[in-house]
This record gives C-alpha cells, structure tokens and sequence, in this order.
C-alpha cells in the first residue's frame, strides 16, 4: 500500500498515542491467536496427511483412498442410468489406436489351436468347456465405433466388430454378478461387474478397423467395453469364468480402481 | 488515531486457506495423471517452444510413473475441493459479501486503471477500498475457474455417462486441454496474487490471517510501520 493522500489533519491525533497503543496491542493479540489456531490446524492436517499415506495398503495404495474410489463407483452406478450408451461415431473417423499393453501377449500362439476356455467357479477352476473361435462368430455379428479411452489419458476411435458379450453369457455362460477374464497365460486378468457385461456395447471382438485382429491388438478374439477404460479391454482371450465373488484385476491390484467406469 | 477494520470475515479466511492446500493437492495430483499422456506444450510452425512439461521438472518433484496414485487422490480430494467451492460462493451470497467481490459496470474501467498504475504507466492511484475493480475481476474470475474445473473435469472423468458434457466441449480431446489450460490459469493466478500480496504488505496480508486490518485516520500515522 503506498502513501496516504496527502491531506490536512483536521485535528492533532497525536495526542492519543495510549490509544494507539491499545489498538495495536488488541491487533497483535489477535494475529497471534490466529496465527496459533492457523498453526494447530496446519498441524493436525500434516498428521491426517500423515496418517492417511500410511496406512495400510488395498490394491496398492492405503486403504481410505480404496474406500473412496469404491464410493465413487457406488455413487456413478447409483446416479447414471444402467446401459446408457458410449458414444458412437462416424466409420470414417476410426484410426488404429496405438499398441499400449502387451502384458499376456508374449507366448507365441497358434490361431487354429486356440481354445476360450470356460472356468468352473471358485479359485483353482477346472476348465468345463473349451470353445474354438467359431463358437463366438456363430454369435450375432455387431459393430461399433467408439472412442477407446486409455485410462492414462490418451483416446482413438475405433471400429470394432464382434459378439455381445451378453448374447455370450446367454449362450455359454451363467448370468453371475461378475465376470472374469484372463489371457492364455495367465499373465493379465481383468473383472467386469455383470452391469458391463451386460452392456451392449461390451463386444468380444474379434475385428479391428474392418481387418481381423492382429496379434498385438488382441488375435484372435479379446474384449471391447466402451464404458470403462481401455485397460478392462483385455486382448488375447484365454479364459473366462461366471462368478459370484469379485474377480481379480490386474491393474485394480496396482492401485488403480476395479470398476473404471467413465 | 488508528483503528481496526474488519476486512475478511472468518467463514472466507477459512474456505481462503483451506483452498489453497486442496488446490495445491489437486495441481499436485492432476500433474501425477498428466505425466501419462504428456502432449501439450507451445509450438510455433514446427518449433517447439516448449513443452508441459520438461523431463528436469518430473524428476524434480517425483512425478514419474504414479498415475494411480495420482487418480486415488485426485478422486478424492476433488470431493472436498467442490464442496469448499460450493461453501464459499454460497456463503459469499448468503453474507451479502458478493457485492465486494462481483465487478459492477465500473470495474471495467478501473481494473484498467489499476493494470496501468501497477505497470508503473499511470500515476491515478486505485481506488481505496475492500477490492478495486482488478481485484474483483480476479476473485470472480478465479471463482468461474474452478466452476469450470469442476465441469470439465467432470467431462473427462465420466465421459460416458456424461457424454452431452465431453461433446458440449469439443470432446474428450478438448475437454482434457481445457482442464490443463484451467490449471496453468491458476498457476497465472498464483503468481499474480503473490506478487501483489508481497506488495500490498503485511497489513493486508495479515487481514487475511485474523481478519482485521490497521488504519490510520490520519496522515499523522503511518500505517505501514506497524
């Protein structure tokens, strides 16, 4: 602040100085004590923080940031509609989304011998069905192009082509709360609620961009869920299993939410 | 004769104080999501000017490779950011304490006189009281900001279920750019402010902290010695 404008004292204030006085003791009195409550607050926040970064992890990151993600997947599912549709676009607009993952993509494969294998229920399942990939083109074909969105932030539209999950599920599976699925090898594994599986335009996918799928998009069939982030779009196929208990999820045990609904 | 002036009542010194630790938590964690898809920068022609953000400024704060946890805060803090937000402007409007801080048809022209007297291109002083028109600009502004924060924020976050949203603003591209460029508004925010609470003093730094401010009636006393 600078200089008051100049004027002329109207009368001698100077004679007041015990008054003056007063006044700054009453301000420095105050400051102090906010300065002190603004201290005592600072510190209970530093221990809260403190308190909050080290507790006990869930999935990678301590536990009160789980339960807060679970609220906000409990919160959506509560406020959106069930099935409300991703968007979808113009054929035209679709480009090849970049090779992101190849987690379970590494073991050399043999097309024609490959097998979706259907797990009975519980931990160790044994497998109840081995399905050739003519059993999920039998299915009715659908298509869909839609914005694939990477959950570390980048997005492609992209046409797919395959059978809905759900016509699946009614075909071959159980209609369980949830649905697991895993690659050949084990090495990635996702979990889907029965909301998304059940979702129309969660396709198993067996066409990229009007071309079969190549082996680093997920050859010869893998999973599309327009509602959720891309990592829950698991390529390569191996295994799927009906489930009643939450499945586990390879990134959801990295710290990442199990749900990823967007 | 000097005297107390209640400047900021203590409602606002409280949401004040407590934004600027959730705001920072949320500039924080939204760098931790940012690192994974790091595209935006300045780029005139082919020459890139610069980029967000270079490699020296991740390493410096720890950034790297910490998406997830970025998201479990981000995702969380953002319940208290709206909620000290949404408190703040209803208290502004229930207390009457809009009317200092909303520009009026005047605040035009005297936040252009300010700009010039602070650039040291116009000797017309600011107006002396609560916010000149800069300031009320600023404090509506930084408000209008975190509105848009939140809607855009909530477009890139549920781009599905709030599909109308992502396309009201472009798209989900655009809607991530438009969260960023909030984002560096408020580091502009920042440094102004700062730089102008350095200048402005301890005084009125201080009416910020226990909400009152020392002044002098009179040419007699000087203010800034206290």
């Amino acid at each position: 602040m600078s200089d008051p404008p100049p004027a002329a004292p109207a009368r001698d204030h100077s004679s007041d100085p015990a008054h003056d006085q007063a006044v700054r003791q009453e301000l420095q009195r105050m400051t102090r004590r906010s300065f002190a409550t603004g201290g005592v607050a600072a510190l209970l926040g530093a221990a809260g923080l403190g308190w909050l970064k080290s507790a006990p992890p869930e999935g990678g990151i301590p536990w009160p940031l789980r339960r807060m993600l679970e609220f906000n997947a409990r919160l959506a599912q509560a406020v959106f509609p069930e099935g409300r549709r991703a968007p979808t676009f113009d054929p035209s607009q679709a480009k090849e989304p970049r090779v992101n993952g190849r987690l379970g993509l590494a073991p050399k494969i043999d097309p024609r011998r490959w097998r979706l294998n259907l797990l009975g229920p519980g931990a160790a399942p044994a497998v109840e069905r081995a399905l050739p990939l003519a059993a999920v083109r039998e299915l009715p074909r659908h298509e869909m192009v839609a914005e694939f969105k990477c959950v570390e932030g980048w997005s492609q539209v992209v046409q797919w082509a395959g059978a809905r999950l759900s016509d699946f599920i009614a075909r071959f599976g159980r209609d369980t709360p949830y649905v697991g699925l895993a690659t050949p090898d084990g090495e990635y594994y996702v979990g889907l609620d029965r909301r998304a599986a059940q979702h129309e335009q969660t396709l198993l996918a067996y066409e990229m961009n009007g071309r079969p799928l190549t082996p680093e998009h997920g050859a010869p069939l893998r999973l599309v869920c327009a509602v959720k982030y891309g990592v829950k779009s698991i390529k390569r196929l191996g295994a799927i299993q009906f489930t009643d208990l939450r499945p586990a999820d390879y990134w959801a045990e990295r710290g990442y939410d199990w749900h990823l609904d967007h | 004769m000097l005297r107390l002036v209640h400047k900021h009542p203590r409602p606002i010194r409280w949401m004040h104080w407590i934004n600027v630790v959730l705001l920072s938590g949320m500039i924080w964690s939204g760098l931790l999501i940012y690192w994974a898809h790091d595209v935006y920068g300045l780029q005139i022609g082919g020459v890139v000017l610069f980029r967000f953000f270079p490699e020296w400024f991740y390493g410096l704060l720890g950034l790297r490779a910490r998406l997830a946890e970025g998201m479990a805060w981000h995702f969380a803090l953002m319940w208290a950011f709206a909620l000290n937000g949404f408190a703040y402007v209803a208290y502004t409007l229930l207390s009457g304490e809009w009317r200092h801080l909303v520009p009026n048809r005047n605040s035009f022209r005297e936040a252009w006189q300010v700009l010039l007297h602070d650039l040291h291109l116009s000797r017309v002083e600011p107006p002396r009281r609560k916010f000149n028109g800069a300031q009320q600009f600023a404090y509506t502004g930084v408000i209008l900001m975190g509105g848009g924060s939140l809607l855009t924020g909530l477009a890139i976050y549920k781009p599905v279920q709030c599909a109308w949203l992502t396309a009201l603003l472009g798209g989900y591209p655009w809607a991530r750019f438009a969260h960023f460029a909030l984002t560096l508004g408020y580091v502009a925010f920042f440094l102004v402010h700062i730089t102008q609470v350095i200048r402005a003093g301890w005084n009125n730094f201080r009416a910020m902290v226990c909400g009152y401010e020392l002044v002098a009636d009179s040419p007699a006393a000087e203010v800034r010695h206290v």
